[in-house]
């Protein structure tokens, strides 16, 4: 491996004062034609790469990106790791990711700060906790380490949470999975390209596509900001504008784009140990390693492509904190900032062919997508190289709309962070 | 014994008035009017806190919001402690305590201060390429990484404060009170616009209300004395309303944005009491103008972060302004002509100018020869290559530039001392006017971007606009508040003005060093420790984009967000990669510009007024009755009645075996209601419930299913006929708001032509339900003139009656299964008439019940309950209710989805009933159902939906979902628990008096 | 946040609005005679579109009427609004 990365090669390159760090990764030039384009370079495009070039050994492979890697929701989501998920179909998809990000930072040379932290759901309700308990048997079953907890021991696990029966919305119990946590998120989509790179994938910023070329039903190139590019397979991975690249193909998905936000204190010595997530009063916290409080907010109901979302969403979500955690009032928000979430109905993601050869799509994460990064890039990989689902993500296809057979994860999470 | 720098009487220090304060430990004094930098400084205390990454010892470098370093803990261990507050914004009042952080064990004595000796081998990023063995080790390294990051403690007591919210509409906003916006809220007010003006420290008038310099005239007076005129008449004009201590956080679109109004954080703790500490500010604005100012920026060089190194307009603001000398052996260093105005302050001052050196190898500048008049050397041509000094600056090393600015030449020269103020030139503050969408430009000139496409009824001015000299203000503002306001004339348009400021500067973004880059510290985020040769590190790796940049070596992430730092790093990234700056961009600036507490944006939305609190009419009986409560929705509904000793099994036991041996009373008023009238209305509910409604007669109740258009079931609930065009439907408690909301968007947007409206009646009515062998009994007593009998009042009926003289609805249906009967009064007569049927009742010994006895009683019966027995994945077929879908109907809501590939399946989940093995084990509702224990991976079939032991029936009863299961009958299945299985056998769901008889007894 | 012209109430703030997604996907007459993938169509598959967008809007929290709006997503200028059932003006 090029200019592998140690302790030792810190200290090595420490003498020429950091002199001779090689690239990351390169800034090529489009060549005409690649066997496999892949739109979107952020962590799902940049994951579906390296596995193609890893696992299936296809070397001739293109990352488009409109702007930066990770400059989407990769750079911009709250980096909540969990595999909890109720039906069968998702607690496969997500566990395979979460697996995966058990030994990534060993597998990319690239630590992405996998904490496994925890992850706590709270229940506030009466009809939450029959949802979590159910969500708790099924993921027993499915040999996901998750536990129900009581009031108790939620406030033994987090002591900060105000778990008094006299709040407005008391916590009733709750749900701990402790191979959930956090990653570093940036880390992720760099660690990603790092690794494609090495295997000769061509990673190409400032790259927007303005269009698809398909004859008949066959997928022929697209144009760029930088010309024209010939492919015969299109892995689109581009989020919340997969539905701008659908209608340059003439598709249309079951996808509503909307705003999603989120927040950071400033920075303060470790606070909180874990992630704490709560559907009912909308409240997700975690505590970067940095010692900023990382805080989830809500998508507004309008579609947006402006990465903004309104301050109504901001207040409420911290009207959740202060319920649940009335020691942080007195804290500061430091930046906010929104991204672009592809919605399906049913809450679910879609990695899927569509009805045009060659053109493949993973999308529809809506909030929860970064969770999967490993693992849908692995399943999307093997779904372009194959022009076959994996079994792991056969649920997740486009047919389910036509069909009914969807998998709905709302009861699992309103909000699926 | 510390030395006093307080030089003069400032008008705005009041020295006859001393205030106290402790930092880290030690009591100190200063005045009213100062901020705790100012008086730190007057007590020569320049070291105030350590650096993020390197603990580096760092002290006060502005005099503003923008302050990177001299950051401090407030009141520690109390409920009021404040992590990460500027020293350069608090106020001091009697009893501030402050303290330093992110050191152990001192400020003075930090053991991290270790870090900066490891700085060789913590480059940017440099947590990305290591801590990655052995795997399971991060843990361990997070541990340590985290415990030294964060900056401050967290409060660990809740807020003593209290925060409020205000919504302001005005014509016209103003941000900032410096000279042109000074200028903008007068003219705005003049021409009768409701104008509001913010400023964020406490006095207005900006940097011009303290220079009082000959060298700045307006109509021969100085500047300052000039706008404080100004600023005295501002004040008179009725139309115009000032908030100062007040700072904008955020500039949305459509001009809506957000202010924190301070109201006592500069008050001593005491006067704090039952006060308002913030008030958040909602802003709708017509026209916004920005008169945000510029920021000065720092210099990069060698060790340009030692306590005592100031940004030149702070030291000038602290003599000025504080009436404070920074040092008395002050070295200044610039590239532009603003260190001059600081010389001329401190001159007039007789504070001690030991050297400047100026970056220009020829300026020429009135200013400047002003200052050489005073024998004040002046290098020119020079930059400082390093400094020393680890606790306070003590020493300078400067050197010759080249030609270029690119390296230095010739020989060192040590200048000792203990104060340095440095120019970087300005930076326009931007941030507000990009935030809300505002386009900038790149000025190449002097290296600034500049606001260029504004978003509609937005306008920069001032420095904030790019106009950095004073003539440049009077006129490029008067002449923009014209076009803005479309008007004539201003105050402003003759004015005679004397501004002597040179714009020539010589920008060099990093500054030669006669040392090799690696071995240097040339801070460019000065809490963030991030240097220009990380800045170099990412570019070498191949992070191109400013915000890859800024990612990878956090620059502009502290909690000062880039405010002096990011504008080098664009310039270092532009002179390392060769783009120009103008196609580099800025990253993005997001809210909030300073950070905006917690408290502040929730207001006054904590505690009981977090969410709304729906009672019923009959609340207060209940709580008067010791009833223990369940949140519904917004609802608190009565969940059940536990008499002395008995705990909830006890309760629900005893309250489920009284309903059905004699009479139970329920308040049932939380029940969504809606009044469905117009001609077409038996039509419209054909379309949105499954079965059919033309045919029901007035008097009659019906039982609903209502689907989602993709054919799951949505709501359920009984629909009354009251009259031929008149409907009473019954929604679930949740689903209420949400039902209306769908009924109106069907019929306002597919059907418009139905002759039907719909009036949301849930909170008009109380209901009072009656039910049990004993109910008709109660009822009679109470309403003795209505005829009960069962062929005059049917199951399923309903009948209008009188109370006294109160008039009611009653209803003759049930969700128990028992003889019931629901009397819907006017809301405000709910209570008594409940007190009513329990007076009638206590011969038979009526026993309220709460919502768990009702769910009991309802699945003794096999009754569902929406989003308990169902998840948004069943249709009606799956809940065996095939019965209750017309086959006749064209159409209804959500009929067309039964009938795709997959909801036609017969082997879906259906509803069925679970009987445990041994009759008294209740089952866990939420476990999971199998067939086969011994398959891998095992397979899920369903799960328990409800569960209950049943008194009536004496065995532990329980509703599930199970695939295939209404083939399933009498079939053994298993309950895998976390330490046991559970045998249950499918059952039909109805446990009890299948043939109806109890409901028509 | 915006401020959105109800056609019934005048301009209101956005809090006051639910937002119901794009506009003119008219309910099939008659739903049984469709397929499968038609009726997909009409239930799930959406424009979704970046630019000038037609969407549906209620006055929840005031008139609850629904209406129509004009807007650009990309920028969430919003262009126009009309009554239920009015021909879209030309923008």
């Amino acid at each position: 491996m090029k200019n592998k990365y140690s302790i030792f090669s810190l200290i090595k390159n420490a003498f020429s004062y950091h002199e001779n760090w090689e690239k990351a990764w390169k800034d090529p030039v489009p060549k005409k034609e690649y066997e496999i384009v892949i739109i979107g370079g952020g962590g799902h495009g940049l994951a579906t790469a390296y596995y193609l070039a890893k696992k299936h050994n296809i070397k001739n492979i293109a990352v488009v990106e409109k702007g930066w890697i990770g400059g989407g929701n990769t750079g911009r989501n709250t980096t909540i790791i969990r595999s909890n998920y109720l039906w069968d179909a998702s607690a496969g998809l997500y566990d395979h990711s979460l697996k995966i990000w058990e030994s990534l930072s060993q597998e990319l040379n690239y630590n992405v700060m996998f904490s496994q932290r925890g992850v706590m759901n709270l229940a506030h309700n009466l009809q939450d906790v029959r949802d979590l308990k159910r969500r708790t048997h099924a993921n027993r079953l499915n040999g996901i380490d998750a536990v129900y907890l009581s009031t108790e021991e939620v406030k033994k696990f987090c002591p900060i949470i105000n778990t008094s029966p006299d709040i407005r919305y008391p916590v009733l119990g709750g749900t701990l999975q402790k191979r959930a946590g956090t990653a570093r998120h940036d880390a992720v989509a760099w660690g990603y390209a790092r690794g494609a790179d090495e295997m000769g994938v061509d990673i190409i910023q400032n790259c927007e596509v303005k269009g698809i070329k398909r004859n008949g039903n066959i997928i022929e190139g697209l144009e760029t900001t930088k010309g024209f590019i010939k492919t015969k397979k299109i892995g689109v991975a581009a989020a919340g504008h997969s539905s701008v690249i659908a209608n340059m193909a003439g598709l249309k998905l079951p996808l509503e784009s909307k705003p999603l936000q989120a927040l950071v204190s400033e920075p303060i010595k470790p606070i909180i140990d874990t992630v704490i997530m709560s559907n009912a009063v909308h409240a997700y916290v975690s505590q970067s390693d940095k010692g900023e409080l990382v805080i989830g907010a809500g998508t507004d109901d309008y579609i947006s492509y402006t990465q903004k979302g309104s301050h109504d969403i901001i207040e409420g979500t911290l009207n959740a904190i202060l319920e649940l955690y009335p020691i942080f009032s007195r804290m500061r928000m430091l930046r906010q900032w929104g991204g672009i979430v592809d919605i399906c109905p049913d809450a679910s993601p879609i990695i899927s062919k569509t009805s045009i050869n060659g053109l493949y799509f993973n999308c529809g994460w809506g909030t929860g997508g970064f969770k999967a990064t490993p693992g849908s890039g692995d399943l999307f990989a093997h779904t372009i190289a194959n022009d076959e689902p994996h079994k792991l993500n056969a649920a997740f296809n486009l047919n389910r709309f036509v069909s009914g057979d969807l998998v709905d994860e709302h009861g699992a999470a309103a909000v699926a962070h | 014994m510390s030395k006093n720098l307080r030089i003069n009487s400032s008008k705005y220090i009041d020295q006859t008035n001393r205030i106290s304060f402790i930092f880290n430990g030690k009591k100190y004094y200063g005045y009213k009017g100062d901020t705790l930098a100012s008086s730190l400084l007057a007590n020569d205390l320049h070291l105030v806190g350590r650096s993020f990454k390197y603990h580096r010892p760092r002290g006060i470098m502005t005099a503003g919001s923008e302050e990177p370093n001299a950051i401090v803990q407030l009141h520690k261990n109390t409920s009021r402690t404040e992590p990460n507050v500027r020293a350069t914004e608090i106020e001091i009042y009697d009893g501030l305590e402050a303290s330093s952080q992110n050191c152990w064990p001192s400020v003075n004595f930090d053991i991290g201060g270790i870090n900066n000796l490891l700085s060789p081998i913590l480059p940017a990023g440099f947590y990305y390429k290591t801590f990655m063995w052995p795997a399971s080790f991060w843990k361990n390294y997070e541990y340590f990484i985290r415990k030294s990051a964060g900056l401050g403690k967290s409060p660990t007591k809740a807020d003593p404060d209290i925060y409020e919210h205000k919504y302001i509409h005005c014509d016209v906003l103003v941000i900032g009170s410096g000279i042109s916006g000074i200028m903008a809220a007068k003219t705005a007010a003049k021409n009768k616009l409701k104008t509001l003006l913010i400023e964020e420290k406490p006095n207005l008038g900006g940097s011009t209300i303290y220079q009082n310099s000959e060298y700045f005239k307006i109509n021969n007076q100085t500047s300052s004395s000039w706008l404080e005129k100004e600023i005295n008449e501002v004040k008179k004009i009725e139309n115009l309303e000032i908030k100062t201590r007040t700072s904008v956080a955020a500039s949305y679109g459509y001009n809506f944005l957000l202010a924190r109004e301070n109201l006592t954080d500069h008050l001593p703790i005491e006067h704090r009491k039952n006060k308002a500490r913030h008030r958040l500010l909602k802003i709708r604005a017509k026209k916004v103008i920005f008169a945000t100012g510029s920021i000065e920026r720092p210099l990069i060089f060698d060790n340009n972060d030692r306590p005592g190194i100031l940004l030149s307009s702070a030291i000038k603001r602290y003599a000025d302004f504080f009436g404070v000398a920074c040092g008395e052996k002050n070295i200044l260093f610039t590239n532009n002509d603003t260190v001059y105005e600081t010389a001329i302050s401190l001159i007039q001052k007789g504070i001690n100018i030991e050297a400047i050196i100026d970056n220009r190898e020829e300026p020429d500048s009135k200013l400047l020869y002003e200052v050489e008049k005073n024998n004040i050397k002046i290098f020119k041509g020079y930059t400082i290559i390093d400094t020393s000094g680890y606790k306070r600056i003590n020493k300078i090393s400067i050197m010759q530039l080249s030609k270029d600015g690119q390296n230095v030449v010739g020989s060192k020269i040590s200048l000792s001392c203990d104060c340095l103020g440095i120019s970087g030139g300005w930076t326009p503050a931007v941030h507000l006017f990009t935030q809300s969408g505002g386009k900038l430009k790149f000025r190449e000139e002097d290296e600034v971007f500049i606001p260029n496409i504004a978003p509609s009824n937005q306008l920069s001015v001032g420095a904030c606009n790019g106009d950095l000299s004073l003539d440049e203000i009077l006129i490029n503002t008067q002449n923009s508040l014209k076009k803005f306001f479309n008007i004539k004339n201003t105050d402003y348009d003759n004015l005679e003005k004397l501004s002597s400021t040179n714009k020539s500067k010589r920008n060099i973004w990093l500054l030669p060093s006669d040392k090799v880059l690696g071995k240097t510290k040339s801070f460019v985020d000065y809490q963030n420790d991030a240097t220009a040769k990380d800045i170099k590190l990412a570019l070498r790796e191949g992070f191109r984009s400013i915000e890859h940049v800024k990612r990878y070596t956090t620059t502009g992430m502290g909690t000062d967000q880039g405010k002096l730092g990011n504008m080098h790093a664009l310039g270092i990234i532009s002179e390392t990669t060769g783009t120009k700056m103008g196609e580099l961009g800025t990253t993005t600036f997001r809210p909030p510009y300073t950070p905006l507490t917690f408290g502040t944006i929730v207001g006054r939305n904590v505690g009981e007024y977090f969410d709304i609190f729906r009672k019923t009419p009959i609340h207060d009986w209940h709580v008067e009755h010791k009833a223990e409560f369940e949140n519904v929705g917004q609802w608190k509904r009565a969940w059940y009645y536990p008499k002395k000793n008995e705990n909830m099994y006890q309760a629900i036991q005893r309250e489920s075996k009284a309903a059905r041996d004699s009479a139970g009373i329920l308040d049932a008023s939380t029940l969504g209601k809606i009044d469905i009238q117009g001609t077409d209305a038996s039509e419209f509910l054909n379309r949105v419930y499954t079965n059919a409604w033309s045919k029901l007669a007035v008097g009659k109740c019906r039982y609903g299913l209502m689907l989602n258009e993709d054919g799951m079931v949505y709501d359920d609930g009984v629909t009354t006929r009251l009259e031929e065009n008149r409907y009473i439907m019954t929604t679930t408690t949740g689903g209420a708001a949400n039902v209306i909301g769908k009924l109106e968007d069907y019929l306002q947007t597919e059907w418009p032509e139905l002759d039907v409206y719909l009036t949301s009646v849930t909170d008009h009515f109380a209901t009072v339900s009656v039910c049990g062998p004993n109910s008709k009994k109660i009822v009679s007593e109470v309403i003795p003139n209505l005829d009960l009998s069962d062929e005059s009042f049917p199951h399923m009926s309903f009948k209008n009656a009188k109370i006294g003289k109160i008039n009611c609805r009653v209803m003759r249906i049930s969700f128990t299964g028992e003889l019931s009967y629901e009397i819907n009064v006017q809301a405000n007569y709910g209570k008594s008439v409940w007190e009513k049927c329990m007076e009638a009742g206590k011969d038979f010994n009526i026993t309220p019940y709460g919502t768990e006895t009702m769910h009991l009683l309802r699945a003794e019966k096999g009754f569902i309950i929406v989003g308990q027995d169902t998840d948004a994945t069943m249709t009606p077929i799956d809940l065996q209710m095939d019965w209750i879908v017309s086959k006749k109907k064209y159409d209804f809501i959500g009929k067309r989805s039964l009938y795709r590939s997959d909801t036609i399946r017969d082997d879906r989940k259906q509803l069925v009933g679970l009987l445990t093995e041994n009759p008294n084990e209740v089952l866990e509702e939420g476990a999971q159902i199998v067939a086969d224990i011994n398959k891998s991976p095992i397979e899920m079939l369903g799960h328990v939906t409800s569960s209950y032991y049943s008194p009536n029936l004496k065995k532990s009863i329980a509703l599930g979902v199970v695939r295939g299961g209404k083939n399933m009958m009498g079939q053994k299945l298993i309950i895998p628990m976390e330490k046991k299985n559970i045998n249950v056998t499918v059952a039909d769901p109805v446990f009890l008096d299948k043939e109806n008889k109890r409901l028509n007894a | 946040m915006f401020v959105i012209n109800c056609p019934y109430c005048g301009e209101r703030e956005q809090s006051e609005f639910k937002a119901g997604g794009e506009a003119h996907i008219v309910r099939p007459k008659q739903p049984t005679e469709l397929s499968d993938d038609e009726w997909a169509e009409y239930l799930f598959m959406r424009k979704n579109i970046k630019g000038i967008q037609f969407e549906r809007w209620n006055h929840i929290h005031g008139c609850r009427k629904w209406f129509n709006m004009i807007r650009d997503t990309s920028n969430d200028e919003i262009k126009a609004v009309y009554k239920m059932g009015d021909e879209p003006p030309k923008i």
